[in-house]
């Protein structure tokens, strides 16, 4: 495990491996929170915050705890992180805090978190931890990011609560694209992300799991 | 070590120091955050009530919301007979403290609405309401009252702001709700809330609710026009629920009774 570097483990996540475009992670929050700019910033830090925490707990106490609990360790920590975090924002964020509602508490079965923490921290030091769970939160803040943009943009004809295009419905031309502030339209941006990000980078696609065998059998008509 | 950890008392220790060390770290946070979390509940309470008033400042701050919703006076009223109860009728200290939502929810302190007359979908309604007025010199100035009821998805909850005349409408505001974006959650909409001010709520004999919500918008020249509403496109049924809770709120079995005796001045 030495050859990673402190700098792969933090810039990795973001386009090389990223944990919603490559690992296909923590997807549900992602259509949830991506609605307008602002809420989703807060989202993305909560999550830094939580994946970078968390990865630095168990990693501390990583020689300690016992194979048959680990996850259940993991979970506790994570849990108690993020009921932390949620309290945060209800003493200094209120409005984000109710708009983002049950996600921030959702945070919990976020997969990049878990994954992480099981997957990385459970192998690594301490500070690669933290560092680890600061890139993949920025990675999964990227793409939540690029989707919350075009949603808000196309969908309210705002970016960060400034409307840009003025909407019809408040007098403008701009005729809003309901379906964008809709959970699917997310999939669809995600969905063309990743295919930019695998025309981008082609080591990212995947191999087929089968060919189709040529056509070689003629029927009678 | 690798044996050591896997024994089951080792796996209990572990637990349970786990367990004790993060229900302190939560229950820390949790106690210390407190204080600002129900300041924040009940800014945003004031901010909704003065936002349905139309008295919010644009980017007003706490100190200032504070100040100006220090005009209103906080009251709780009994929906049956229409008079004011004194708070330690439903054993709080400051009317301020009252949840009429939580009320709605206990047998004791609410009522069943028979499903015939429950056009605003909430099935039980609290029997105590709390209420906002404003006086200046002795005269009823305005007076803010809680709504709610069922849109398509969800329970709206809001304020509609009535002038002293008890009949017309000031403002209407939904704090609460998770209607469909762009289509019923356009109730939020500051140029569709605009529409309400100045509608009157009831007839000329003062009891029976007129609001009404149009589908294609309100003629100039329609009969009865000032109590009519354009719809919300694109939300019928949000559009159907408002219409339905307002109508149920300001009615008889609503505030009603209570601003007939506001009239008369003998609440």
């Amino acid at each position: 495990m030495s050859e990673v570097t402190a700098k792969q483990v933090l810039f990795e996540p973001i386009f090389s491996n990223n944990p919603i475009g490559l690992q296909i992670l923590g997807i549900c929050s992602a259509l949830a929170v991506t609605t307008s700019m602002n809420v989703t910033i807060v989202m993305c830090l909560s999550v830094i915050a939580v994946t970078a925490f968390s990865n630095l707990a168990v990693s501390l106490v990583r020689t300690q705890i016992p194979g048959s609990i680990r996850i259940i360790v993991q979970m506790t920590i994570i849990a108690s992180l993020v009921i932390v975090v949620d309290q945060i924002l209800k003493a200094y964020a209120y409005e984000i805090s109710k708009q983002l509602s049950v996600f921030v508490g959702l945070i919990i079965t976020n997969c990049i978190v878990m994954g992480r923490a099981e997957g990385f921290a459970m192998k690594n030091g301490p500070w690669l931890s933290f560092l680890d769970g600061i890139g993949n939160g920025m990675g999964y803040s990227v793409m939540l990011l690029f989707v919350a943009f075009f949603r808000e943009l196309l969908g309210a004809g705002s970016l960060f609560g400034v409307t840009l295009l003025t909407p019809v419905n408040e007098g403008g031309w701009y005729i809003t694209n309901g379906l964008l502030l809709l959970p699917p339209s997310a999939f669809f941006i995600i969905g063309l992300a990743i295919w930019g990000l695998r025309a981008w980078m082609p080591e990212q696609v995947e191999e087929e799991d089968y060919k189709m065998s040529r056509h070689t059998h003629k029927e009678a008509f | 070590m690798a044996n050591a950890k896997e024994t089951v008392s080792r796996t209990l220790l572990v637990a349970l120091v786990l367990s004790i060390v993060f229900s302190v770290v939560v229950s820390t946070a949790a106690v210390v955050l407190r204080p600002a979390q129900i300041k924040n509940q009940n800014l945003d309470i004031k901010t909704n009530i003065l936002a349905a008033a139309g008295m919010l400042p644009n980017g007003a701050g706490a100190d200032e919301i504070e100040s100006i919703f220090a005009q209103f006076d906080v009251r709780l009223v009994d929906l049956e007979t229409g008079d004011y109860v004194e708070p330690s009728f439903v054993e709080v200290s400051d009317p301020m403290k009252y949840d009429m939502y939580k009320a709605a929810s206990d047998p004791k302190m609410s009522t069943k609405i028979p499903s015939s007359e429950d056009k605003a979908g909430i099935k039980r309604r609290p029997n105590i309401a709390k209420v906002y007025t404003l006086s200046e010199n002795g005269e009823m100035k305005r007076v803010v009252l809680p709504i709610h009821g069922y849109g398509l998805w969800s329970t709206l909850y809001g304020f509609m702001s009535l002038e002293g005349d008890l009949n017309t409408i000031e403002g209407l505001g939904f704090y609460a709700h998770a209607e469909t974006p762009g289509l019923g959650g356009e109730v939020d909409n500051p140029r569709w809330k605009s529409q309400w001010v100045g509608k009157e709520l009831y007839g000329e004999d003062k009891t029976e609710p007129q609001i009404r919500l149009m589908k294609g918008g309100v003629d100039a020249n329609a009969a009865d026009k000032e109590h009519k509403v354009d719809a919300l496109s694109g939300a019928t049924l949000t559009s159907r629920g408002v219409q339905q809770l307002v109508n149920y709120w300001m009615g008889d079995r609503g505030y009603a009774p209570f601003l007939k005796k506001l009239r008369e001045g003998e609440a």
